[in-house]
């Protein structure tokens, strides 16, 4: 017997939601706008929480476990909160012989932090990427989004304990 | 009146001027804008020069494409001098200034010297010509002909035959017939079928996905247009990775004016042909570039491949026919028939025809991005058109293919590149990443390294690939921390050929070639690691036996 289904509340009335939702129903509600709802959903909120999945998957009817298991199964997308400040290192292979490793040693070593982690005062997240196709520009980080070419460890790391 | 200035553009400049005929004022500064020159704030270069010469009337300040040399970016270049200006700052930009009041009418192009001398543009004809998101650019190099060419003279069997003469294969790396393809899905039974365009560029070290994306988004789409006329299909997605912002954008904004102008949608070009094309992104998962895995991710799955056959031509997007092509053979085909494929297949060597677009990246002077005739040898590619080795070091090895490739010793050097030279080698095509390694590489770290990878990015599915690409990496960890022995090495080749034999897709398959292709040129690094404990690169940390120290 089908279950009846009816579209879900926004778990509450931050207008960011909206967003999401939207972006849902230009696709049609339909079950393939998994992803894009989670894109959606990550660049409103900074990181997916059970709360967003529960609410993305309800509206688009797709089970709570095919939800997570594409949250998970994408490395683009995080179930944890990040920091202020957010610097991927590229880890492609041109930045990897030019240095990429160095600066996640410093990482290590002044902020005590790894691929994945944030700095216990929450400043600072880590991430890494498998390449950001900025390879003529080894070694390539992203801070903030913004992208910086040839860079050197220990500027890079002057401007983020001066953030 | 133009689209141009009305759409939104994701840069913040848009008081650009662009002429409706191209660079019809006297001097012309193109400012590279794709992502490379971007970091290095070309678009504040723009809007300093627009600044300073708003009074010329007679000067046109243009955004433009990648201009390929990434290495000396950003980039700035007089059109009709070819003077390139290397390393501009946004805030010293009156020499450039001063060049372009010197211009003299009818000024001649200069050559610039074998980095751009030595290429054959296909692909890339446009870069550094358009303004990326401005159709009317596009339309005046000649960009949409091909399809009005397609739609006002041509059956759909006429283009497929077309794209089989100028002996087009895939340029994402597997190298199969791009006509044979077209005509496999034309011929398969189903109401609805489906063109992708993959856009999920992941092996690293390659970005010309990313450049044709940014630089001249329009030519996709009038590839995939005539792709669709050419299998009877009626939508399109694009697959691009979520790691090129501003590969999307420029997409979404081609897309939209694209629609407008009736290049896309609707009756295309007031012909029966319909068209839509929707944007769909990746989500960091390297195995979504296999076709069967991205049309899992497209219909919003974990991006796990399935066995083949059957194939996605017969069996693809929600069961139908569907047609999967990468970015650069989509943005060779409105070339190859506005130009003919007698010109196209005239071009390269064997059964490797037309041209190839390589991203030089790694120790090599001149990194960016190069498209050269298929059948130059890897010695014209990275001494000739790149320059050589940074520091006059000496050259090691260039590794081809990503991650299912191999590295190529000096020793073959003078190897024309074709798809088949480059397995014979060991190696791969690929999508066209070159990374050039010198002496301050370790060849089995190298092999650390791509193994790492791919056991990070298997999806898990088959059980030789999830669990054989991580053995294999603790295989390599040990011999780079000088712990293994050569009962290890054995057992190195013995699951390698497991693995390369038992996985169910190319990520699998692929895996051990990075560690075959180093063992065969390189095994004596490995007995150095292994026997005598050293890392002759100085790269690897190994720690000595307390006994050993006298």
């Amino acid at each position: 017997m089908p279950i009846p289904y009816t579209k879900p509340a926004p778990p509450n009335d931050d207008k960011r939601w909206k967003i999401v939702a939207t972006r849902m129903r230009r696709m049609g509600d339909r079950p393939e706008a998994l992803i894009e709802a989670l894109h959606a959903a990550q660049e409103a909120f900074g990181f997916l929480d059970s709360e967003a999945l529960r609410f993305v998957g309800d509206t688009l009817g797709v089970p709570h476990s095919r939800v997570f298991g594409v949250a998970t199964f994408y490395s683009f997308f995080t179930l944890k909160p990040q920091g202020d400040h957010t610097c991927v290192v590229c880890t492609g292979t041109a930045c990897y012989i030019n240095g990429a490793g160095e600066i996640l040693g410093q990482f290590k070593e002044r902020f005590g932090i790894r691929p994945k982690e944030t700095t216990a005062d929450n400043k600072i997240s880590l991430l890494t990427a498998r390449c950001i196709g900025a390879c003529s520009l080894a070694p390539a980080v992203v801070v903030d989004g913004e992208m910086q070419g040839k860079a050197r460890v220990d500027e890079l790391m002057a401007a983020l304990e001066a953030m | 009146m133009s689209d141009n200035t009305a759409a939104a553009t994701p840069t913040k400049h848009r008081t650009i001027t662009i002429g409706a005929g191209l660079d019809r004022a006297r001097a012309t500064a193109r400012v590279c804008e794709a992502a490379s020159c971007i970091s290095g704030r070309s678009s504040d270069i723009t809007a300093h020069l627009a600044e300073l010469t708003a009074d010329a009337s007679d000067i046109t300040i243009k955004r433009v494409g990648c201009l390929g040399l990434c290495a000396a970016g950003p980039l700035v270049e007089i059109a009709e001098t070819g003077q390139l200006f290397e390393h501009v700052s946004p805030d010293a930009v009156a020499p450039i200034v001063a060049a372009l009041k010197e211009v003299a009418p009818g000024a001649t192009r200069q050559p610039q010297g074998p980095f751009f001398e030595k290429q054959v543009r296909v692909a890339t004809e446009n870069f550094g010509l358009v303004d990326p998101e401005s159709l009317e650019d596009y339309l005046a190099q000649g960009g949409y002909r091909a399809l009005q060419k397609v739609l006002s003279e041509m059956t759909s069997a006429e283009v497929r035959d077309q794209i089989s003469a100028s002996g087009l294969r895939g340029r994402g790396g597997a190298g199969y017939p791009t006509g044979l393809k077209w005509t496999t899905v034309a011929k398969a039974a189903g109401d609805r079928k489906y063109v992708i365009c993959n856009a999920d560029e992941g092996d690293p070290g390659a970005f010309m996905d990313r450049s044709v994306l940014e630089s001249d988004p329009y030519r996709v789409l009038e590839g995939m247009a005539i792709a669709a006329f050419a299998v009877h299909a009626n939508e399109g997605y694009i697959y691009c990775r979520a790691e090129y912002p501003l590969a999307v954008a420029r997409l979404r904004t081609a897309i939209r004016l694209a629609q407008r102008a009736g290049y896309l949608g609707d009756k295309i070009m007031d012909t029966s042909l319909s068209f839509n094309v929707e944007i769909r992104l990746g989500a960091g998962a390297f195995v979504c570039g296999e076709e069967t895995a991205l049309i899992a991710s497209v219909e919003g799955r974990r991006g796990t491949p399935r066995p083949r056959p059957p194939f996605p031509a017969t069996e693809g997007l929600w069961g139908k026919p569907t047609l999967i092509n990468n970015v650069e053979s989509l943005a060779s085909v409105p070339t190859i028939i506005r130009e003919g494929a007698e010109k196209y297949a005239a071009i390269g060597i064997g059964k490797s025809k037309g041209t190839k677009v390589f991203a030089l990246a790694g120790r090599v002077v001149n990194t960016g991005l190069v498209e050269v005739p298929m059948g130059m040898t890897l010695r014209e590619i990275i001494f000739d058109i790149g320059g050589g080795i940074i520091d006059g070091r000496p050259f090691k090895a260039v590794q081809t293919g990503g991650p299912s490739g191999g590295c190529i010793p000096a020793e073959h050097l003078d190897t024309p590149v074709t798809y088949e030279s480059l397995i014979e080698l060991g190696s791969f095509m690929g999508s066209g990443g070159m990374i050039i390694m010198d002496d301050t590489s370790c060849m089995v770290d190298v092999a650390r390294y791509f193994q790492d990878f791919c056991r990070e990015e298997s999806c898990g599915k088959c059980t030789p690939c999830r669990v054989g690409t991580t053995q294999m990496y603790m295989l390599l960890d040990q011999i780079t921390k000088g712990q293994a022995t050569e009962d290890d090495l054995a057992q190195l080749e013995r699951l390698a050929g497991i693995v390369q034999r038992m996985s169910l897709c190319g990520l699998g398959q692929g895996a051990p070639n990075p560690i075959f292709s180093t063992l065969r040129y390189f095994r004596d690094e490995y007995m150095a690691h292994i026997v005598d404990k050293v890392c002759p690169a100085g790269v690897c940390t190994i720690e000595q036996p307390a006994e050993v120290v006298a």
